[in-house]
């Protein structure tokens, strides 16, 4: 039971389907990679996972750790302990990193308990250091005026803080040169553990040169058309995503 | 001109005021009944036992009162509503302010000490009054600064003891005729405090008054004079509240302020009346060479709230500042704004004002800002920040800008953002509520002129703002 388990999701936008029949198990202890060409609903899959209200779930079934998530509300999913590295995370201008994170370890704790301000700042700079952000950072707006390989430190920072027991990582290496990349990487394979699970969203092979996942998933309108171990990532390099349409596209629909 | 008006139904929005939000029942021993004449005026003076000319000045201005319409062809039609012969001019119990708390009457202490007023007192102010309805019940300054020379009395007090220091300036930094509402405060004005900090003289902690307004239907007209002398300095604060009537009640305050040759005055409010009273407010200052002077306003509830605190620049070198916040909640109509008049040369003024409107409340900035053609070097800043909550909230900007002259320059920045849906969504997923969300976002927007304020008040003015939140999403 300890897993995220998505099963038959059919979800549609505008009455336009994105996610067809689509499932997936991922057990707590495996990173799993899933890939696909773009507009394929890599990211309308992570969205809706995570509580997004915009997308109309038709039929299926979420469930995270054997209790079912879908429909509650973004907070409630993040609490249960989700985790979503956005694609495209969002500047609030004004609220500093610290003040922000703060606020988000603060509403796991129960109500008459707070923040040991020391310990806070004590692992939020081990933490900041590690991913080699400047201390700095913390008094900036939360990704106001940040680079693109900034933002996508800071949503790992904000991963590492919050220690998820499911991380949703959404294009993570998009934008990233490769000595960020290796950095981002680093941090994920700190967080690796028996008790957390990963589903890493990408488009291209290199971030899994980095990050060796257990199973890699190929996805192709709206749903998995294809799975193997880390070889097929690969593989996927090499032949590109029309060898992913003639061999398994065609076949299924035959 | 700039004006985005974004309409769409959205659910409304509740509000919470329950910490003001409280009355005692009515025990008076002065009560000018209902309207306003002659007599109302009469009345009120013999109360307040006041020399004649005090009483021709304020019969004055009750004619000139009368005479002049309402600003309804530029200004919200709202104050039709506002219905003069329904209100209630003068309310007291007839006793001098006191100096311990043990002397005010209880139903008044114990209102003063559930807004937290004599807490405030004892850890960071040099002094306070407390004004309940038109009279002040309880008023004291620390005695090291009553041996500096330091004055800080009620109004009625000032003129009477003090009319050399306080009559040359009373009424002519804001004269009766200056707009409908001054001249009604001038008529029936009661209460508010009148400061003289005498040359040279740093006051460390600032001075406090509190409003507040305990019985329906009443207005209540205070008047406030601060004179800072050569190379004093002052910090004022203001704190008003309400409870919440059936009817609407009036709020229409004249402040003066008087900067002389290289003194310092910073005059901040933290307003959060309950949203049926008509806060109309005049408030300007003079500074005179090298005198500062800054007006830190925050406008948190009423049902309209119109203000616009100037500064006149006589003096040359002279600096005015006005920072402000205005959050307009459902039903709200904050009109706010600032006025810089640039009269003498190196002068320079800097206006930073955001507005938050949450549901179909609405805000406005009015601004001004006059350098004439023979004045030389001045400079002034203006920013303006308007934050949407929800899709039909509507904000509007109206700066006045007029420079004329060499050298002299005007900068100004307008803004309107909203809180997206994505954000929100991005924060939830942290695990937020959407409560603690949209706060957030707020306090952000706001949070680079908080630091402007003095720490106390950027504390409360936190706390109102995340009760004002709380609920404020559908």
């Amino acid at each position: 039971m300890q897993s995220l388990e998505i099963t038959n999701l059919n979800v549609s936008i505008g009455g336009q389907p994105i996610l067809k029949d689509f499932s997936l198990n991922i057990p707590k202890g495996e990173i799993h990679a899933l890939m696909g060409p773009n507009g394929t609903g890599k990211s309308t899959l992570a969205k809706v996972i995570a509580g997004h209200e915009d997308y109309e779930v038709t039929s299926g079934e979420i469930l995270l750790n054997g209790e079912s998530i879908l429909g509650n509300e973004p907070d409630e999913i993040s609490l249960a302990g989700l985790f979503l590295a956005f694609q495209y995370p969002l500047e609030i201008p004004g609220v500093s990193i610290a003040n922000f994170i703060r606020a988000a370890k603060q509403a796991r704790l129960p109500e008459n308990e707070s923040i040991n301000a020391v310990e806070y700042y004590k692992e939020l700079y081990d933490k900041m250091d590690a991913l080699k952000i400047d201390r700095k950072f913390t008094a900036r707006s939360l990704n106001e005026g940040f680079s693109g390989g900034e933002k996508k430190r800071c949503e790992v920072l904000q991963m590492s803080m919050l220690e998820p027991e499911y991380c949703l990582m959404d294009e993570t290496d998009s934008g990233l040169d490769i000595d960020a990349l290796r950095i981002v990487a680093d941090g994920v394979n700190l967080m690796r553990s028996q008790e957390r699970g990963f589903l890493i969203i990408t488009h291209y092979q290199r971030l899994l040169d980095y990050i060796v996942p257990d199973v890699v998933h190929v996805m192709y309108d709206g749903k998995i058309v294809h799975s193997g171990d880390a070889e097929l990532a690969k593989e996927l390099e090499t032949k590109g995503y029309d060898w992913v349409k003639d061999s398994f596209v065609s076949s299924t629909a035959q | 001109m700039s004006e985005s008006i974004i309409n769409e139904q959205e659910e409304a929005i509740k509000v919470d005021y329950e910490k003001g939000n409280f009355s005692f029942p009515e025990d008076y021993t002065y009560d000018a009944g209902t309207g306003l004449s002659e007599e109302t005026v009469a009345y009120i003076s013999k109360v307040k036992n006041e020399d004649e000319w005090i009483k021709e000045f304020r019969l004055k201005a009750l004619e000139i009162f009368n005479k002049k319409p309402m600003p309804t062809h530029w200004a919200s039609k709202d104050l039709e509503n506002i219905i003069f012969e329904n209100i209630r001019y003068y309310l007291s119990k007839g006793q001098k302010p006191s100096r311990t708390w043990d002397e005010v009457p209880d139903d008044v202490k114990e209102t003063f000490e559930r807004l937290g007023i004599p807490e405030q007192e004892r850890k960071f102010l040099a002094g306070v009054e407390a004004q309940f309805d038109s009279e002040a019940a309880y008023s004291r300054m620390k005695e090291d600064l009553e041996k500096e020379g330091v004055i800080f009395v009620g109004s009625s007090e000032g003129l009477e003891k003090y009319p050399e220091i306080f009559r040359p300036y009373f009424g002519k930094v804001i004269p009766s005729a200056d707009n409908k509402f001054s001249a009604l405060n001038s008529a029936v004005f009661s209460g508010g405090s009148f400061i003289y900090v005498p040359k040279g003289v740093k006051l460390k902690q600032p001075l406090q008054a509190y409003f507040r307004i305990n019985a329906e239907n009443f207005g209540q007209f205070e008047r406030t004079l601060i004179i800072a002398d050569e190379g004093a300095e002052i910090t004022y604060m203001e704190g008003c509240t309400a409870p919440k009537f059936e009817t609407a009640t009036l709020h229409s305050a004249v402040v003066e302020l008087v900067a002389l040759k290289n003194a310092k005055i910073q005059y901040i409010t933290v307003q959060n009346w309950s949203n049926n009273v008509f806060n109309l407010v005049t408030k300007r200052a003079h500074a005179e060479e090298n005198a500062e002077v800054k007006w830190i306003d925050c406008n948190i509830g009423s049902r309209l709230t119109m203000k616009y605190p100037g500064v006149v620049l006589k003096g040359r070198k002279a600096r005015g500042e006005v920072l402000s916040i205005a959050l307009a909640n459902d039903g709200q109509h904050q009109d706010t704004g600032a006025k810089m008049i640039h009269l003498a040369d190196e002068t320079t003024s800097n206006i930073i004002s955001k507005s938050i409107s949450i549901g179909k409340g609405r805000s406005t900035y009015r601004g001004q800002v006059h350098m004439p053609k023979h004045l030389k070097n001045c400079k002034n800043n203006t920013e303006c920040d308007a934050l949407l909550i929800n899709t039909n909230s509507r904000t509007d900007t109206y700066p006045a800008i007029t420079t004329r002259g060499e050298g002299n320059t005007v900068q100004h920045e307008a803004s309107v953002s909203k809180v997206s849906a994505e954000q929100i969504f991005y924060m939830m997923q942290r695990g937020l509520s959407e409560g603690e969300a949209m706060s957030l976002a707020v306090n952000g927007f706001v949070n680079d002129l908080l630091k402007a304020f003095p720490m106390e008040y950027s504390v409360e003015l936190k706390r109102l703002i995340d009760m004002e939140m709380e609920g404020s999403v559908g």
